[in-house]
């Protein structure tokens, strides 16, 4: 969530969309990143297609195996596959990615246009209650409300949603209030647009781009969370695959079968890199003082 | 405008913000599902018990009379008591706080030893190969999860070579070098990740910095490349660099939770998870409310910081 400064500088300015994917593609590392991303989606929703076993189903003559051409990434400590329960898991870390994002996004949206075109006490209660939730550190947000809530992963995704919340209204708000004095929304005041249709057809699609940015970073850094909610048993619950339960599980065997607790990480590793790549090469793109 | 007006003016803010995060913490139990006497009361569901409970946390008033109450109380430094050993929360804050200070400041120093120079070498070589490494470097250590890259450390430093400890904690007056040697592993997880924030910010603030007219002018001087980017460059980037140290120290030390817990560290981010497990709810908002106060504080020593760092600032 660190970013979320920088996010705020990366201005507003219109730009012209057409050329933003190319932009972004035209980089060898952006392209990169892009294509794992995508390999993670088809990956994730192709699940049952991909996996060569159930990944929920236990082998008690088969525990803990180490990686073989029978199951290539070993078995793990009740004789499930390995590799099967990574493109299962590649699920849940996708729809926790997905899912808080859509929430932050869809209520940021809304109440940071009302915040920064109308102002007044309302701005002022939406602004304040957005600085105390941002004094409770993101995974703490998380965790204390996964556990008020009770543990399962559509809870983890609600609380990962909640605590991104803050970071994204405040960005929206920022933004929103910035574009009211561009001069192209004074002159659309001027002609005599209502303030709805200022609002609606002026602001909000400028304020698209550096919501877009933070929302490649919250989707890593949500995957993440919910990869430590996991863990700590507040998220997916077991038997269902996550690779933040697969690492609770391995931590246990780490002497006896190290494979159980390399490939989880690994993956996560590799698919919030590529995301934080995709978000960089977003800003890059998007920021017209970088270009 | 002179610093203690400035801080009394930062201060002023914080009041309804520091009020709202109490609001907050405290709604946290109306979240819980159902009847929170019937889930503070435990499986039996003793109907005696339960009506204690409810007398005890005064259950039974309006939820704002429920909030002064509780407001009273933390004011006067009582955050209740953990429901599993009775021990008061502040004691049990008391003694695990030390522990995560020591953990954060080991963090920190990683951090920085890394972080600042990979920045201001990545920011005067920049477009060549050490910035490109040093990037990706940044970028790895800001998305791998810390949990498990603290495992694959287990793995290969306690497990496979038996050179450090595999977890636990020794207070540092009990023993300094068994405490150095089971605090390094959690300091290098903790440390990389900031390690990569300090990298990037650094990098920026320095390349601002390079390209600022009294660094032209120096070159112009041709005061040589070394002292160009140590003193003239340097010195100025330093002053958003200390400001996002003192955020980042705010984060190590309510961001060590999953670290803590993997290697059986006992300080404030293992407290909030046995709270959690435990259903000790009294002890969950406790560690939440002080991790919020702390955060807060290390917030405003951050803008005092700056502002002390940034002379042009007094003046207006």
């Amino acid at each position: 969530m660190s970013d979320a400064a920088a996010v705020t500088d990366a201005i507003v300015a219109p730009t012209r969309r057409p050329h933003l994917v190319r932009r972004v593609l035209r980089r060898p590392v952006a392209l990169t990143a892009t294509l794992v991303v995508v390999a993670f989606v088809v990956i994730a929703l192709g699940a049952p297609y991909w996996a060569p076993y159930d990944p929920i189903k236990t082998d008690y003559r088969a525990i803990r195996k180490a990686p073989s051409a029978v199951h290539l990434l070993g078995t793990d400590e009740v004789g499930r596959d390995v590799l099967s329960r990574l493109i299962w898991g590649a699920r849940a870390s996708l729809l926790a990615g997905a899912v808080p994002v859509t929430i932050a996004l869809l209520v940021s949206l809304p109440l940071g246009l009302l915040s920064g075109c109308a102002g007044g006490w309302l701005d002022g209660l939406i602004m304040r209650v957005t600085d105390a939730m941002l004094a409770i550190p993101f995974l703490i947000v998380a965790i204390a409300l996964a556990a008020f809530l009770g543990p399962s992963l559509i809870n983890a995704m609600l609380a990962i949603g909640i605590a991104a919340l803050p970071t994204f209204l405040r960005l929206a708000r920022g933004t929103a209030l910035a574009l009211t004095t561009e001069e192209f929304v004074v002159s659309a005041q001027a002609l005599g647009c209502s303030r709805l249709r200022v609002a609606v057809r002026h602001v909000l699609p400028n304020m698209l781009p550096p919501l877009l940015i933070q929302s490649s970073l919250t989707v890593a850094a949500a995957i993440i969370a919910e990869a430590s909610l996991s863990f700590l048993g507040l998220g997916q619950q077991p038997p269902a695959p996550s690779w933040g339960s697969m690492l609770n599980a391995a931590q246990r065997y780490l002497s006896q079968a190290p494979w159980i607790a390399l490939y989880p990480g690994l993956m996560i590793f590799i698919v919030v890199m590529a995301l934080n790549v995709v978000g960089d090469g977003l800003r890059d793109a998007l920021d017209p003082r970088v270009r | 405008m002179p610093l203690a007006l400035y801080i009394a003016r930062r201060v002023a803010v914080l009041v309804p913000t520091l009020f709202l995060v109490s609001v907050l913490i405290f709604s946290l139990q109306k979240l819980l599902p159902g009847d929170a006497a019937l889930a503070l009361a435990g499986e039996e569901h003793d109907p005696v018990a339960v009506a204690a409970i409810r007398a005890k946390y005064h259950l039974d008033r309006p939820a704002p009379v429920q909030y002064a109450i509780w407001m009273g109380k933390v004011l006067r430094g009582d955050l209740g008591e953990s429901l599993r050993n009775r021990i008061p929360v502040t004691e049990l804050l008391a003694a695990k706080l030390p522990v995560t200070v020591e953990l954060a400041i080991g963090s920190m120093l990683i951090a920085l030893a890394i972080g600042i120079p990979a920045g201001v070498i990545s920011a005067a070589r920049r477009g060549t190969v050490i910035d490109a490494t040093a990037n990706l470097v940044a970028l790895s250590g800001l998305s791998v999860p810390h949990f498990w890259l603290g495992i694959m450390l287990i793995l290969l430093f306690a497990v496979r070579l038996g050179w450090l400890p595999a977890s636990g904690y020794v207070p540092p007056w009990e023993d300094l070098r068994r405490n150095l040697t089971t605090i390094l592993l959690p300091s290098i997880v903790l440390g990389t990740g900031v390690a990569g924030v300090m990298m990037r910010h650094t990098r920026g603030a320095m390349l601002e910095t390079l390209g600022a007219d009294y660094v032209r002018t120096a070159r112009a001087k041709s005061v040589p490349e070394r002292l160009v980017v140590l003193k003239h460059a340097f010195r100025n980037a330093l002053i958003p660099v200390i400001t996002l140290g003192a955020i980042e120290f705010g984060r190590l030390l309510s961001g060590a939770v999953l670290t803590e817990q993997i290697f059986a560290i006992p300080g404030f981010g293992k407290m909030l998870v046995d709270g959690v497990f435990n259903r000790d709810y009294a002890v969950v908002q406790g560690v939440v409310l002080v991790s919020a106060g702390l955060y807060v504080l290390l917030n405003l020593m951050a803008d005092v910081l700056y502002f002390l760092a940034n002379p042009r600032l007094r003046g207006s």
